[in-house]
């Protein structure tokens, strides 16, 4: 398996050199996308982690041409970069967004909107740690139940976060974008081929990768893929495709693993009640049965 | 060269289409409106070769704008109000990465309360933002400020944005018949956009970067002289544009019977007109009455304020616009280019037109009797009258 990864994708690295922390799945995730993408990959990254630890001038660590969008402009200035290169004539590249889950489910989903409204020929990926890690683990609309961050405290009265995770990848399905997709850095092979399939498809596409943050998991930095293979195995996370009209599993666990021991392997996870865990797995097995019932396998 | 009967929304897009943007983004708003409708159907019937991006918001409008010009592409928006306030984190994105955009905005009241129609408190609250601001007066100026903005912001000395303003519907609805340049002309003037800061495949780049204590400052300072750069540059590429158009303006200020005035009104935008004619009155009254009209209040011309003022016994700035707890951003600006240039005479702000109240010939003619015999310092043209509205 490791090596068919290794085989399928470039030894050309486009993302180094950065001071993105030990086991950053973040940086896993746009390592392993710009290698499929390549040299004529323009990527477009707001305000947040890969941004702050990849643009520090004169330390600038993308070697193929990159810009920062404003937070909530990952989308709209794709947009203006791929209208503008094809304006002066360009149609060897690849316009493509790294923006984590609050600049994609937050702040940035209007003009995420807007692009696959108008069926822009863009990547959008959308890595997600689950939370505000650049600016030290505060809630994001994609931070799960129950969750720990720094703005919902884990006390007595409330056990962290109170909401599910927004549903980004149906969200962008019901647009009828051309081609959405999950994925997770705990199943590279998976994420880099899906990659690889949005970058022949033409319109607007939108892959969300589960990307571990060690620090603010409470994980440690070499788990990084473990838990992100494991939140696929207990069926907290799965990974699936749009395309055409239709939801398609890509890979069913036989049978779950434990949510509970995927829960309690992370810091920000440790409060938990057994009815928290309880509330949980009713919400994963509801989806699997929703999954079960709507998507092809 | 024809003629045209055109609205100031109609002759800015006209201009627009000579001066060849790559990439527009568009969004409405009230009454910026007609400048994208004009827009969308010179691309729709083939006479302006752009790609024409229906994006889903202000931000999104300039944010694309943004992505566009670092591909190396001629960008154009347009906004107003509400748009303007809406979007202003990519004002300063735009400024702060030397994009050369070219935006119209269509002065407009803010909220609250609401209102549509015509002040310029929306353009002057973003003057920090690093963008040259133009105010045009007539449409025939609109018309030829679209075609001048992208010489002056692209300008290797400049790489500035442009803000072309138009005061809303007085200018922006209102319809004058206006010359129109000949493509062959346009293209003599205006060159193809050529720049360095684009994005590059045989060289790629990290664009738009963060940097920090030791580095960022530099970077400032060279925005900052880059905008004041514009000064020098407008009065070279109005020089050329003379030239070929056969119209001369004036640079960053147009004075109006200034040479041997006692009493003179700086104002800015549509109203000069009205300003001028009740000058002439006054002139055949034996009132040496003037007029000084800004143009541009970025870069803000303080020299040309302080030599023109210097003789003067009295002067008004006349402005839409008021910087609340404080007075209008004008007046600031005018009298800290008198007090930088040693000059002492008395000047008084008077505001009006806030929400597109009406200014009136005799509010104008108040204002110079008020500067003669001294008034307050801040004056609130027809209000604490009858109508004041308590």
């Amino acid at each position: 398996m490791a090596n068919k990864v290794a085989d399928s994708i470039s030894r050309e690295e486009y993302f180094y050199g950065h001071k993105a922390c030990a086991g950053c799945g973040g940086s896993l995730a746009v390592r392993a996308a710009l290698k499929v993408l390549g040299q004529n990959a323009v990527s477009v990254l707001p305000a947040g982690c890969m941004s702050a630890v990849g643009f520090n001038f004169p330390q600038l660590c993308f070697s193929n041409n990159s810009i920062i969008s404003t937070f909530a402009g990952t989308a709209s200035m794709l947009t203006g970069v791929e209208a503008g290169l094809r304006a002066k004539g360009y149609k060897d590249f690849t316009a493509v967004g790294f923006a984590g889950d609050g600049g994609t489910a937050d702040i940035g989903i209007q003009a995420l909107s807007g692009a696959i409204d108008r069926n822009d020929n863009i990547i959008y990926i959308c890595y997600d740690n689950e939370a505000y890690m650049n600016t030290g683990i505060q809630k994001s609309g994609l931070t799960p139940f129950g969750a720990k961050t720094t703005t919902t405290p884990a006390g007595a009265n409330i056990h962290g976060n109170i909401r599910p995770k927004k549903n980004m990848f149906e969200i962008a399905a019901a647009h009828d974008i051309p081609y959405a997709a999950t994925a997770s850095v705990g199943y590279i092979y998976d994420f880099i081929q899906k990659v690889q399939k949005a970058s022949q498809i033409k319109g607007t596409k939108y892959i969300h990768v589960i990307a571990p943050c060690p620090t603010g998991w409470g994980i440690a930095p070499d788990a990084t893929v473990d838990i992100a293979k494991e939140v696929v195995d207990c069926g907290l996370w799965y990974l699936a495709e749009y395309e055409n009209g239709t939801f398609k599993l890509n890979h069913k666990p036989k049978e779950f693993t434990d949510v509970s021991a995927y829960l309690k392997k992370q810091g920000r996870f440790k409060h938990l009640t057994d009815d928290d865990i309880q509330v949980i797995t009713a919400s994963r097995d509801k989806k699997w049965d929703f999954i079960g019932k709507n998507f092809e396998l | 060269m024809s003629r045209k009967f055109l609205s100031g929304n109609e002759a800015f897009a006209e201009g627009l289409r000579l001066a060849r943007p790559e990439v527009i983004s568009a969004y409405p708003i009230t009454p910026q409106t007609i400048v994208v409708e004009r827009l969308s159907e010179m691309v729709e019937d083939g006479s302006l070769k752009a790609e024409y991006v229906h994006v889903e918001s202000e931000h999104s409008a300039l944010s694309c704008a943004i992505g566009a010009s670092a591909a190396g592409a001629r960008a154009f928006t347009a906004t107003s109000s509400q748009g303007l306030l809406y979007m202003a984190e990519c004002l300063y994105y735009a400024a702060g990465g030397r994009f050369p955009i070219v935006m119209m905005n269509a002065d407009r009241s803010t909220a609250l309360p609401w209102n549509i129609y015509g002040d310029q408190r929306d353009s002057l609250s973003q003057l920090d933002s690093g963008w040259i601001q133009a105010y045009a007066e007539n449409a025939q100026e609109a018309l030829d400020f679209a075609l001048m903005s992208y010489k002056i912001a692209e300008d290797k000395r400049v790489q500035t944005p442009y803000m072309a303003n138009l005061d809303g519907f007085v200018l922006t609805h209102t319809y004058e018949t206006v010359d129109i340049p000949t493509r062959e002309q346009a293209d003599k003037f205006l060159p193809p956009y050529e720049t360095d800061n684009r994005i590059d495949f045989e060289n790629p780049k990290n664009m738009a970067f963060s940097a920090g204590p030791d580095t960022n400052y530099i970077f400032k300072y060279k925005e900052h002289n880059g905008l004041l750069a514009a000064a020098e540059v407008v009065n070279e590429v109005e020089a050329d544009f003379a030239k070929i158009f056969g119209r001369q303006y004036t640079g960053l200020t147009e004075n109006y019977l200034t040479d041997d005035a006692d009493y003179i009104i700086v104002t800015l935008g549509s109203i000069a007109g009205l300003c001028r004619e009740t000058a002439d009155k006054l002139r055949s009254q034996g009132v040496k009455a003037g007029v000084v009209r800004i143009r541009y209040v970025r870069p803000f011309p303080n020299r040309e304020i302080a030599d023109v003022l210097r003789n003067a016994k009295a002067y008004a700035v006349l402005e839409k616009d008021i910087s609340f707890g404080n007075e209008g951003t004008v007046f600031t600006n005018v009298n800290s280019a008198l007090k930088k240039a040693g000059v002492d005479v008395p000047g008084y702000n008077f505001i009006g037109g806030l929400g597109g109240r009406n200014i009136s010939p005799a509010d104008i003619e108040n204002i110079y009797n008020d500067i003669a015999n001294g008034t307050e310092s801040i004056n609130f043209i027809g209000i604490g009258g009858e109508d004041n509205g308590e």
